[in-house]
C-alpha cells in the first residue's frame, strides 16, 4: 500500500514539472533567442538591438497569458473531477438516510443501503427485484423503470406486516448508459399512523372510557338523590368512584404509551441496553407490589453481561409489565422466578428473560389472543387488579420494534411462563 | 436459476416463471389484505374489487401452466431446472387459491356488513388475518433469496395460526349461544376465520415446495398437529369469556 503511494507520488511529480516547463516554453524560448541575437549582433547598430528587446517584451506580455488561463482551466477541471469521481456509489448510498435500492437492467439488486435491509429484511446483491417486491404496484413501477419509460415515476408502497408502513417510492435511471437504476423509499408513514390512532382511539378507548364513566355518573344521580343523607352509602360510593376515575386515568396513561410507541417504528441504531441492570431496576421498583401481593421474587440470572440493542426505557417497560402481571395474576403462587439467559433461537443467539408465576395458569384457548387490545382473560379479575386489557399489547409491540418476540406456556393450575426473546448483537 | 444455459432464453424462461409467481403471490397477498379491510371496516365496493381482481390470478396460473407445460416440452429440463418449473406450476396453485380464498372473504362483507358487529369480534380475526399474512410473506420472501435454512419458522406461526383459529372458533361459538341474532354473521365470520386459516396452509405447502425445489428433497414430514377446533364443544351452561 505504502509502495504504490509512493510510486504514484514519484509519478505525479515528474508530471507537474514537465507540465511547468512546458507552459513556460515561450519564455524559454524568448531567452534562447535573445542570448543567440546578443551573440550574433553583438557589434551590429542599436537599433536592430531595440528590436530585440521590444520583440522579448512583446513574448513577455503574450506567453505569461496563455499559461495562466490554461492554469485556470485546469484547476477547474481538477476540482469538477476529483471530489465526486472518488466518491463510491455504495458510501453515497450508505450517507442517505431513506432506503435506496440500486439495481441493473436485469432487475437484480446491485446494492441496498442501511436503511433499506433495516426496513425490507436483508436484501443481498443479485436478488431479482421484482421477486422482493410483489405488490402490483412496485411490479408495475419496476418493469416501468426498466423498460427506459417512466423516468422519475413515482408510486406508493404499502408494506402492512409486521407493522404498516407506506412509501413514496421513485424510480430512476442512473445516468445515461450505465445500465444501472434507483429506487428511493420516502418513509410517509407517519401520516398514515396519525389518520389510523384516530380512528383506533375513537374505536377502543370511547368504549372503554364509557363503562366507568355510566357507573359515576350513576353513583352521582343516587348520592344527589336517595342516599342524599346516608352517611354510610356516601362514603361507599364516593370509594367506588374514586376507583372508577383512577380506572380512566390508567386506561389514558396505556392508551397514550401504545400511541407513542406506534408513532416511532423504527429504533434508533447504536443504542445499547444492559438488560441484567434493567432488569434489576423493574424488580426494585416493584418491591413494594410484591410486598403488597405477598409475592417473593426469585431471581436466575447466568453469568456474563446481557447487553441489547434497544431503547432502556421500553425494555424496563417490557420487563415491568410482565413482572406486574405474575405478581397480580400469580399471586396465589406465593413466588415469581425472574430468569436470563441465553440461547441460540431459530438459528441466531438471542437473549431470553423470562418472567414465570405459579398461580391458576391461563387456558389454552387464550393464549394466542392475551397480546391482543382489550383482550382479557377473566373480565373480573382483570377489573379487580386495575388492569387495563393493553399491558402485553404495549409488550408485544415494543418486542416487534427490537426484532424481538414474545412467547407463552402455560398450564392450569401450574402457572405461567412469559418468556422475551432478544436477539443477541 | 443461477445456473447459466448455453441457450439463453432457456434462462429467460426459467426467470419469466419466477417473476411470474411473485407478481402472482403480491396480487394474492393484495387480495387476502384488502378482503379483510373491507370486512373490517364494512366496506362493500372494495369487497367488489377483490372479487374482480381474481379472474387476474387465474389468468396468471393458466399462463405459468402453459409457460411450464412448454419449457418441459421444449427443453427437457433436469434436475434443480425441472424441480423449478414442476414447482412453479404446484405454487401458482396453491396462489391461486389464497386467491378464491380471499374472494370468499369478500363475498361475504356485505352479509356481515348489515348489522354492525362489536368491535370485539373483528378484532381476533384481523389478528389472524396478520399472521396469515406474515407467514405467506416470508414465504415469498424465501421464495426470492432462496434462503431455505431459515424455513423453520413456518411451522412454528402455522401453530400459532391453528392455535389462533380454535380460539376464535370458540369465541364464535359464544356469541351465537349468547343470542340468536349473532348466528348469522358469526356463521360467516367462522367460515372467513376458516378461509384465513387456510391461507396459513398454503403458505405452508408453498414453504414445502420452495424447499423441495431448492435441496431436492422433501421437508421432513413433521406436520403440526391439525387445529383443535373439532373438539370445541360449548355445553349449554357455559359462561360467556
Amino acid at each position: 500500500m505504502a509502495e504504490t503511494s509512493t510510486h504514484t507520488r514519484a509519478k505525479r511529480t515528474a508530471k507537474l514539472s514537465a507540465g511547468r516547463l512546458y507552459q513556460n516554453r515561450w519564455m524559454l524560448a524568448a531567452g534562447v533567442i535573445a542570448v543567440l541575437a546578443m551573440h550574433v549582433a553583438g557589434y551590429r547598430s542599436v537599433p536592430f538591438t531595440a528590436m530585440v528587446i521590444g520583440a522579448l517584451a512583446l513574448f513577455a506580455l503574450v506567453a505569461p497569458r496563455t499559461p495562466a488561463a490554461r492554469r485556470l482551466a485546469d484547476e477547474a477541471a481538477r476540482t469538477e473531477r476529483s471530489p465526486l469521481d472518488r466518491l463510491s456509489g455504495e458510501k453515497l448510498a450508505a450517507a442517505v438516510a431513506d432506503p435506496l435500492i440500486i439495481f441493473d437492467r436485469d432487475g437484480m439488486v446491485v446494492h441496498a443501503n442501511e436503511a433499506a435491509q433495516s426496513a425490507f429484511g436483508a436484501i443481498p446483491p443479485d436478488l431479482p427485484l421484482l421477486l422482493k417486491f410483489r405488490a402490483p404496484e412496485m411490479q408495475s413501477l419496476i418493469e416501468a423503470v426498466l423498460g427506459g419509460e417512466g423516468n422519475g415515476h413515482a408510486t406508493d408502497y404499502v408494506e402492512r406486516v409486521p407493522f404498516e408502513r407506506v412509501y413514496r417510492v421513485t424510480g430512476s435511471a442512473v445516468g445515461r448508459g450505465t445500465g444501472l437504476f434507483v429506487l428511493a423509499f420516502r418513509d410517509q408513514s407517519e401520516a398514515r399512523r396519525i389518520d389510523r390512532m384516530r380512528a383506533d382511539f375513537i374505536a377502543n378507548a370511547s368504549h372503554e372510557l364509557r363503562t366507568p364513566l355510566a357507573s359515576i355518573a350513576g353513583f352521582v344521580e343516587t348520592l344527589r338523590g336517595p342516599a342524599r343523607n346516608d352517611p354510610n352509602a356516601r362514603d361507599q360510593f364516593l370509594q367506588i368512584m374514586q376507583n372508577q376515575t383512577g380506572r380512566m386515568a390508567r386506561l389514558i396513561d396505556d392508551l397514550l404509551s401504545l400511541s407513542r410507541l406506534e408513532m416511532k417504528p423504527y429504533l434508533k441504531p447504536g443504542a445499547r441496553v444492559d438488560l441484567r441492570q434493567t432488569v434489576e431496576a423493574v424488580i426494585a421498583s416493584l418491591a413494594p407490589l410484591a410486598a403488597e401481593t405477598g409475592v417473593v421474587v426469585e431471581r436466575d440470572f447466568a453469568e456474563g453481561p446481557f447487553e441489547v440493542h434497544g431503547d432502556r426505557d421500553e425494555l424496563f417497560q417490557v420487563v415491568q409489565n410482565l413482572l406486574e402481571n405474575a405478581c397480580k395474576y400469580g399471586q396465589s403462587g406465593g413466588r415469581v422466578i425472574v430468569s436470563m439467559r441465553r440461547t441460540v433461537g431459530e438459528g441466531e443467539p438471542e437473549v431470553e428473560v423470562s418472567v414465570r408465576d405459579f398461580g391458576p395458569g391461563i387456558p389454552a384457548e387464550h393464549i394466542p389472543r392475551v397480546t391482543e387490545r382489550f383482550y382479557r382473560v377473566d373480565v373480573e379479575t382483570s377489573r379487580a387488579h386495575k388492569g387495563t386489557g393493553l399491558g402485553l399489547s404495549i409488550v408485544k409491540h415494543i418486542l416487534s420494534r427490537h426484532n424481538g418476540r414474545l412467547s407463552i406456556k402455560s398450564e392450569l393450575g401450574q402457572g405461567s411462563a412469559f418468556t422475551v426473546h432478544l436477539p443477541l448483537r | 436459476m443461477q445456473s447459466v444455459h448455453i441457450v439463453s432464453a432457456y434462462d429467460e424462461e426459467l426467470k419469466f416463471l419466477a417473476r411470474k409467481i411473485a407478481a402472482m403471490g403480491g396480487q394474492a397477498e393484495r387480495m387476502v389484505d384488502q378482503a379483510v379491510a373491507a370486512l373490517v371496516n364494512g366496506d362493500p365496493e372494495l369487497g367488489q374489487r377483490v372479487i374482480a381482481d381474481d379472474a387476474q390470478l387465474d389468468d396468471a396460473e393458466r399462463e405459468i401452466d402453459d409457460k411450464a407445460i412448454l419449457i418441459i416440452a421444449r427443453r427437457q429440463p433436469m434436475a434443480k431446472d425441472l424441480r423449478e418449473v414442476i414447482g412453479a406450476i404446484r405454487i401458482s396453485a396453491d396462489l391461486e387459491r389464497v386467491g378464491d380464498l380471499g374472494k370468499n372473504i369478500a363475498k361475504r362483507v356485505s352479509a356481515v356488513a348489515e348489522g354492525r358487529q362489536p368491535n370485539s369480534l373483528f378484532r381476533g380475526l384481523q389478528a389472524l388475518a396478520e399472521l396469515a399474512l406474515t407467514q405467506l410473506k416470508e414465504v415469498l420472501d424465501v421464495y426470492a433469496s432462496r434462503s431455505v435454512e431459515k424455513i423453520g419458522f413456518v411451522r412454528d406461526r402455522d401453530e400459532q395460526i391453528d392455535a389462533m383459529y380454535t380460539s376464535l372458533f370458540r369465541e364464535l361459538l359464544t356469541y351465537m349461544m349468547e343470542d340468536p341474532r349473532n348466528i348469522t354473521p358469526c356463521t360467516h365470520l367462522l367460515f372467513v376465520a376458516k378461509n384465513i386459516e387456510r391461507i396459513g396452509d398454503h403458505a405452508t405447502n408453498i414453504a414445502e415446495t420452495i424447499y423441495y425445489i431448492v435441496t431436492g428433497e422433501q421437508m421432513p414430514p413433521e406436520r403440526p398437529k391439525e387445529d383443535e377446533s373439532h373438539r370445541v364443544t360449548v355445553s349449554g351452561g357455559a359462561n360467556p369469556a
